[in-house]
C-alpha cells in the first residue's frame, strides 16, 4: 500500500474565530505504482489532501499513511509538484534537480550523476547549465518533475502541474509526464480541475464533494495506454467517463 | 553609429555646452566669483587646495568613513532585517519604533553625537551608520515577508533545516531587494559623513565646505561638493556592478 487515508478530517481555525472544515471523513487507498487522480469542485479541499500527504500539516482526526508509515512530519519519501514549477531562479537546472538531494548527505559526485540521469529521463539533457528563465514553461515543469523524481520518492503528488501551460504544450507535457512516471513505476496522486486530464492519465479517479470534501465516488478507468495520454484521448470511452464525472459534480446545475 | 555611442556623444556635448555657459555667462553678467566661481576658477582653487589644504588626506578621510559607515550600517541593517523577518512576533512588537526612527531625521542626531563623543571620527561614523541602516533594514524585512511560501514548503518537504532554508531559499530570494537597499544606502552614506563633518569636524570634505564657506571661498565649497559626489558615484557604481554580477539570473527586460 503506497498511500492510505483512514477517516481523515481537517479543520482550520480562521482569523474570525470560526472553524472551517476543509475535508471530512476521507477514506481511500492508492496501490503501489498506481496513478490516481482527485477531482472536485473548487475549494473542496483537494490541496489539503496533498499537504497532509506531504506532512506539511496533520489531520485533525484520522490518519494518513505512506508506505504503511504514519505521516507526522514532512516526509522524505513524498515528492510534490505544484502549478508553479518552484525552480530556484538563481540555480542552474542541474543544481535545481540536485536541490532535494542536498539535505540527505548524498555526496556531490553522486548527486550530479543522479540529477543528470533524471534530466535525461525527462528529455532535458543538454539544458543542465541553463537557468530557469531560459527555458519554456513546459520544459520548466519537466525540470520540476526531474527534481521531484531525483529524491526517489515512494509517491509523487502533482497539484495541477499542467494548468498554467497553453493547450498544446499541456497535451505534450501530459504525455511526457505519463511516459516518465510509467517508466519510473512510481505511485502518483494527481490533483486537477481538468476532468478529461484525470481520465486520460489515471488508473482511477476519486471524485470529491463540495466542502467539506469527502470522497463521493471512486471511478476505475479500465482503458489501455496509461503511458500515452495522447493515444488514450482518442478513445470514445474517455468522453463517457468525463461526462459521468461531470454529472456527479453536478456541473450542469452550477452553470445554470 | 550605435545607439549607445550616440548616447555617450550627446552626453559629452551637453556637458561641454553647460561648462561653456558656466565659464562665460556669470562673468558676462557681472556675478562676482565668490558667488558663482567659473570652472576655471574652481580648477585653480583645486590646485591651491592640493597644495595648502591637504586635499588628498581630506578626500581619502571622507571616502574612508563613507565606506566604513556604509559597510557597518548596511551589515547591521541586513542582519536585523533578517532576524526580524524570521520572527513575526518581534517584527510586530518593534515595527512601530522602527517606523518612528525611520521617519526621524537622522542627520539631526549629529550635534547630539558630538556632545556624547566629542570632536573626533565617532560622531560622523555614527550618523552614517544610522542613515544607512534603515533603508537596508526596511528592504530586507519587506523582502523576507514576500518570500514564496510554496518554495519554503518545498524546502521543508525536502527536510532542509531552518538554517538551510534561510541560506538556500530565503537569502537568495531577498537578494534583489537587499541590493536595491544597498544602492539607496550608498547614496545616503555620503550625506551622513558630510553632515557629521560639517557639524563638528576638522578633517574631511565636509570640514572643507564649512571652512570654505566661512572664508567666502565659493570655489572651495564647489570643489568639495564635486568630490563628495564623485565618492558617492564610485560607491554606487561598485554596488551596481556587483548587483549585475550577482543577479545575472534575472532576465533583462526587453525594451
Amino acid at each position: 500500500m503506497a498511500l492510505e487515508f483512514k477517516g481523515v478530517s481537517k479543520s482550520f481555525n480562521l482569523d474570525t474565530g470560526q472553524e472551517l472544515t476543509a475535508v471530512r471523513d476521507i477514506n481511500f487507498k492508492v496501490e503501489k505504482g498506481e496513478f490516481v487522480s482527485v477531482v472536485g469542485p473548487s475549494g473542496c479541499g483537494k490541496s489539503t489532501i496533498l499537504s497532509m500527504t506531504a506532512g506539511l500539516y496533520q489531520p485533525t482526526t484520522g490518519e494518513v499513511r505512506v508506505s504503511g508509515e504514519l505521516v507526522t512530519k514532512p516526509n522524505p519519501h513524498v515528492g510534490f509538484m505544484l502549478q508553479k514549477d518552484l525552480l530556484l531562479p538563481w540555480r542552474t537546472i542541474i543544481k535545481n534537480v540536485e536541490f532535494g538531494l542536498e539535505s540527505r548527505g548524498v555526496p556531490r559526485a553522486q548527486r550530479r550523476e543522479r540529477a543528470m540521469a533524471e534530466l535525461e529521463r525527462c528529455h532535458l539533457a543538454g539544458f543542465e547549465n541553463h537557468y530557469p528563465y531560459q527555458l519554456s514553461g513546459g520544459m520548466r515543469q519537466r525540470a520540476a518533475l526531474a527534481r521531484t523524481l531525483a529524491i526517489d520518492p515512494d509517491i509523487i503528488l502533482l497539484d495541477e502541474p499542467f494548468s498554467a501551460l497553453d493547450a498544446q504544450t499541456k497535451l505534450l507535457i501530459q504525455n511526457s509526464f505519463a511516459e516518465t512516471i510509467m517508466e519510473a513505476g512510481i505511485t502518483t496522486l494527481l490533483i486537477t480541475h481538468d476532468l478529461s486530464e484525470a481520465v486520460i492519465m489515471s488508473d482511477r479517479v476519486l471524485v470529491l464533494s463540495e466542502r467539506p470534501g469527502t470522497v463521493m465516488c471512486e471511478m476505475p478507468i479500465d482503458l489501455p495506454d496509461r503511458a500515452h495520454p495522447l493515444k488514450r484521448r482518442q478513445l470514445p470511452e474517455v468522453h463517457q467517463h468525463a461526462a459521468e464525472i461531470f454529472t456527479l459534480l453536478r456541473l450542469d446545475q452550477r452553470a445554470a | 553609429m550605435s545607439l549607445a555611442k550616440s548616447h555617450t556623444l550627446a552626453g559629452i556635448v551637453i556637458l561641454g555646452v553647460v561648462l561653456l555657459i558656466w565659464q562665460f555667462l556669470p562673468p558676462a553678467m557681472d556675478v562676482p566669483k565668490f558667488i558663482i566661481p567659473t570652472p576655471m576658477d574652481m580648477l585653480k582653487e583645486l590646485g591651491r587646495m592640493y597644495r595648502r589644504e591637504d586635499l588628498i588626506t581630506n578626500t581619502l578621510s571622507t571616502a574612508l568613513y563613507t565606506t566604513l559607515g556604509f559597510a557597518i550600517g548596511s551589515a547591521m541593517g541586513a542582519i536585523i532585517g533578517y532576524l526580524l523577518g524570521m520572527s513575526e512576533f518581534w517584527e510586530r512588537v518593534l515595527s512601530p519604533y522602527i517606523l518612528a526612527l525611520q521617519i526621524a531625521p537622522k542627520v539631526a542626531f549629529a550635534p547630539l553625537f558630538i556632545m556624547w563623543f566629542g570632536y573626533n571620527a565617532t560622531p560622523k561614523l555614527l550618523v552614517t551608520v544610522l542613515i544607512v541602516f534603515f533603508p537596508v533594514l526596511v528592504n530586507v524585512l519587506a523582502a523576507m515577508k514576500t518570500v514564496d511560501r510554496d518554495m519554503v514548503n518545498l524546502a521543508r518537504a525536502y527536510s532542509l533545516s531552518r538554517w538551510e532554508i534561510f541560506l538556500k531559499v530565503e537569502f537568495p530570494s531577498t537578494l534583489p531587494n537587499l541590493m536595491a537597499g544597498l544602492r539607496i544606502a550608498s547614496t545616503l552614506a555620503v550625506i551622513g559623513v558630510t553632515v557629521g563633518e560639517l557639524v563638528g569636524g576638522n578633517t574631511g570634505l565636509g570640514f572643507l565646505i564649512s571652512y570654505g564657506g566661512g572664508q567666502a571661498n565659493a570655489a572651495m565649497v564647489f570643489n568639495s561638493i564635486v568630490l563628495l559626489t564623485l565618492i558617492g558615484i564610485v560607491l554606487y557604481s561598485v554596488l551596481a556592478w556587483a548587483e549585475k554580477r550577482l543577479l545575472h539570473y534575472i532576465p533583462k527586460k526587453e525594451h
